[in-house]
């Protein structure tokens, strides 16, 4: 993608050039310098780096297993971390005190201002497989057993919400980069392809684009679901909503890039390509393709987080990933409730604030990437 | 222009024919159908099952299927009957769309009454806190899913108790005098409609503001400034009435979007719009209904992009339209 034909080596100047006044660079490193100075975009990466890191650890860094139920614990509510003791003496690790339920109707839990339960790194829980592979039982943090811990409370199964939202991420946030990548394929394909040839084939596929942006989104995509039965179990229903997702998105990539063929066909490099009697296929893959990337990659940052919220709606609506696996959407959903949503507000914002915040981050990345790779930006520098 | 109306117009045809045509096969293409699972109901007869099945003539080939429903469309608008709610369809989803139109209307209201003024404001302010404030704020809206706005809305609302957080109308809607009920309707509406009418906010806000400072730097505007006029006059008599033009022709696109928008907000809501009844339909495989609303919300959204480009026609003499 980066690679460029030395220009003029058929004809090497007789005397030695003169000294640059700054070393040639790789278009990475061009876009390194410009990409560092957007500090929103920096965040933006960082932080979806951390998310997505997070949820490859997740059993690691879950203290408790998805659908591990607490029957003592319904609709906990997030456990205060404390650094200084009753005695007034500060701690190097925070410490949390143990809960007990108070007015069982309501749900209310006093914390025992007389225990102190340390958190504890590494220690000993579930045993689990990272990775998928290696067996492991160690998690990042947790409590002395019997005793329970719920930084971010629990559900109405007592189920903990951090746990189910780390382990909820490998649903969401892999549905964003798995479906961007599928539609995303196809997208660039047809749209070559239609602007390419032409003719038939770009009629058809043009036309078609058009049907499936002319169905309002949520309604084709409730409409698409349809075509799956409802009770599917969890893993189908993850495919089931990449499918879904990838068959609509690619129609509005799809016909931009077309329009950037038809432009880029008539250049002579394609010309010359041609002339030497290159295959359409590896022309269109080669040659062409490769110009539209740094479109490609922004259009791409800029659209995962739809997939993410398809994700989102679907399993809110009921008809997504079901239970007990954990999503952020069928999370959400648990604060879909008039009841829930005054008095277990964490339901709403666990789930809520991660959305957000990955949203964000894509958003953040996105823009300071169109930033960074737009080539009529004036090197070194970035306009008011 | 007459010509190129009636031209947009003859080629929306095929477009909703092949809408048709795909909703169909989606539906044809799920597994099993409404008498199906009434089927497994033991209440019910075996006989009544199989006459309903030749009512709606599902005991023939698929491609007949569709070139009845599609008769009876065009010829009587006829939409199909509904199975899980015994009405016509079209009877059914009439009163649904009504519902969302006025939600997306008000929504619309929302957005342009928000985002012209602030987009001005930023613009007259250029890169002062006021800028930055608004443009960082536009940024969190876009990021935030109507899920999250809508189910936030509803915990502030639940918790001050100032809006009604579900439904269209309160029990006692009947018996309010006719000022009443629209001031009862728009209390109803006010949350539903801000979080339909924040998603689009921050993207006209930014353009409100990119077309002002293009206009600010005109000619014209040097000229009223350089025979003292004041400020105000400058931006608001001059500048904004130009900078606004673009926008208008937005408002067509933005009312097929809203549709879609709507959909999440209905269901928070409660507010008995067309998307509640396709998930409701989705669910009972109530083939007609889905078919019916899609097509239905197509319609607005295809309209709406018609309206936009017929403004567009109109408001820029640069464009031909023959």
């Amino acid at each position: 993608m980066t690679e460029h034909a030395a220009p003029g080596a058929a004809a090497p100047p007789p005397a030695a050039p003169e000294p640059l006044a700054r070393p040639p660079q790789s278009p990475w490193t061009l876009f390194w310098r410009q990409f560092r100075k957007s500090q929103l975009a920096m965040a933006g990466g960082a932080l979806l780096a951390a998310f997505y890191a997070v949820m490859v650890v997740a059993p690691f860094v879950a203290p408790y297993s998805f659908e591990e139920m607490d029957r003592q614990r319904f609709f906990h509510p997030p456990q205060r971390l404390h650094w200084v003791e009753p005695g007034g003496r500060w701690r190097l690790t925070p410490y949390v005190h143990p809960t007990r339920l108070e007015d069982p109707a309501e749900f209310r839990y006093v914390e025992d201002r007389g225990r102190v339960l340390p958190l504890r790194f590494f220690v000993r829980g579930a045993a689990y497989r990272l990775f998928g592979v290696i067996p492991w039982d160690r998690h990042l943090f947790g409590v002395e057993a019997p005793e329970r811990v719920n930084l971010l409370g629990t559900d109405s199964f007592g189920r903990d919400e951090l746990s189910r939202l780390v382990y909820g991420a490998q649903i969401s946030l892999t549905v964003g980069l798995v479906g961007m990548t599928i539609s995303f394929t196809i997208g660039l394909l047809l749209g070559g392809v239609a602007g390419y040839f032409g003719g038939i084939v770009d009629t058809l596929l043009m036309r078609f684009s058009e049907l499936l942006l002319s169905i309002p989104g949520l309604y084709l995509i409730i409409a698409l679901r349809g075509v799956f039965p409802m009770d599917l179990p969890s893993q189908q229903v993850y495919l089931a909503i990449i499918v879904i997702l990838s068959f609509i998105g690619w129609a509005g990539l799809a016909r931009i890039v077309r329009g950037m063929v038809l432009s880029l066909r008539k250049q002579e490099y394609v010309l010359a390509a041609e002339a030497l009697g290159m295959g359409r296929m590896r022309i269109i893959a080669r040659h062409i393709l490769p110009n539209t990337m740094s479109f490609v990659i922004v259009a791409a940052t800029l659209t995962i987080p739809a997939y993410i919220l398809g994700e989102v709606v679907l399993s809110f609506l009921g008809a997504g990933v079901q239970e007990p696996s954990p999503s952020w959407g069928n999370m959400l959903q648990q604060a879909r409730t008039l009841r829930a949503l005054t008095s277990f507000p964490w339901l709403l914002f666990t789930p809520g604030l991660a959305i957000f915040l990955t949203v964000l981050a894509f958003n953040f990345l996105g823009d300071g990437l169109r930033d960074a790779l737009d080539p009529r930006k004036v090197l070194g520098g970035r306009e008011g | 222009m007459r010509t190129y109306i009636l031209r947009r117009l003859l080629q929306l045809l095929p477009l909703l024919l092949g809408i048709s045509a795909l909703t169909f096969l989606l539906i044809w293409l799920a597994p099993g159908d409404f008498l199906s699972m009434m089927a497994e109901n033991p209440q019910i007869q075996p006989e009544t099952i199989e006459a309903m099945r030749r009512k709606f003539g599902l005991d023939r080939p698929w491609y007949l299927q569709y070139l009845l429903y599609l008769k009876n469309v065009f010829l009587h608008l006829d939409f199909g009957e509904s199975f899980s709610r015994h009405q016509p369809v079209f009877h059914v989803l009439r009163n649904a769309l009504g519902n969302t139109l006025i939600l997306a209307v008000a929504a619309a209201c929302v957005t342009w009454m928000l985002a012209i003024p602030l987009g001005v404001w930023a613009a007259v302010r250029q890169y002062s806190w006021v800028d930055k404030t608004l443009s960082f704020l536009s940024f969190a809206w876009l990021s935030t899913p109507e899920v999250l706005s809508g189910l936030l809305l509803v915990f502030l609302a639940a918790k001050t108790g100032w809006f009604p957080v579900s439904g269209m109308r309160t029990l006692d809607w009947e018996m309010l005098g006719p000022l009443d009920k629209a001031l009862d309707l728009l209390h109803h509406l006010v949350l539903p409609a801000f979080v339909v009418g924040l998603i689009p906010l921050a993207g006209r806000m930014r353009q409100m503001r990119g077309n002002l400072l293009d206009v600010l730097r005109l000619e014209y505007v040097t000229t009223a400034r350089a025979k003292g006029l004041d400020e105000r006059t400058v931006i608001f008599k001059h500048a904004v009435r130009n900078a606004i033009n673009p926008l208008i022709t937005l408002f067509g696109f933005t009312l097929g979007s809203l549709v879609s928008g709507a959909f999440i907000a209905e269901i928070i809501f409660a507010w008995p719009g067309l998307g509640r009844i396709t998930i409701e339909a989705i669910i009972t495989q109530d083939q007609y209904l889905v078919m019916g609303s899609v097509l239905m919300a197509s319609v607005v959204l295809v309209l709406g992009n018609l309206i936009a480009d017929f403004l567009l026609a109109w408001a820029d003499p640069r464009i031909t339209y023959d």
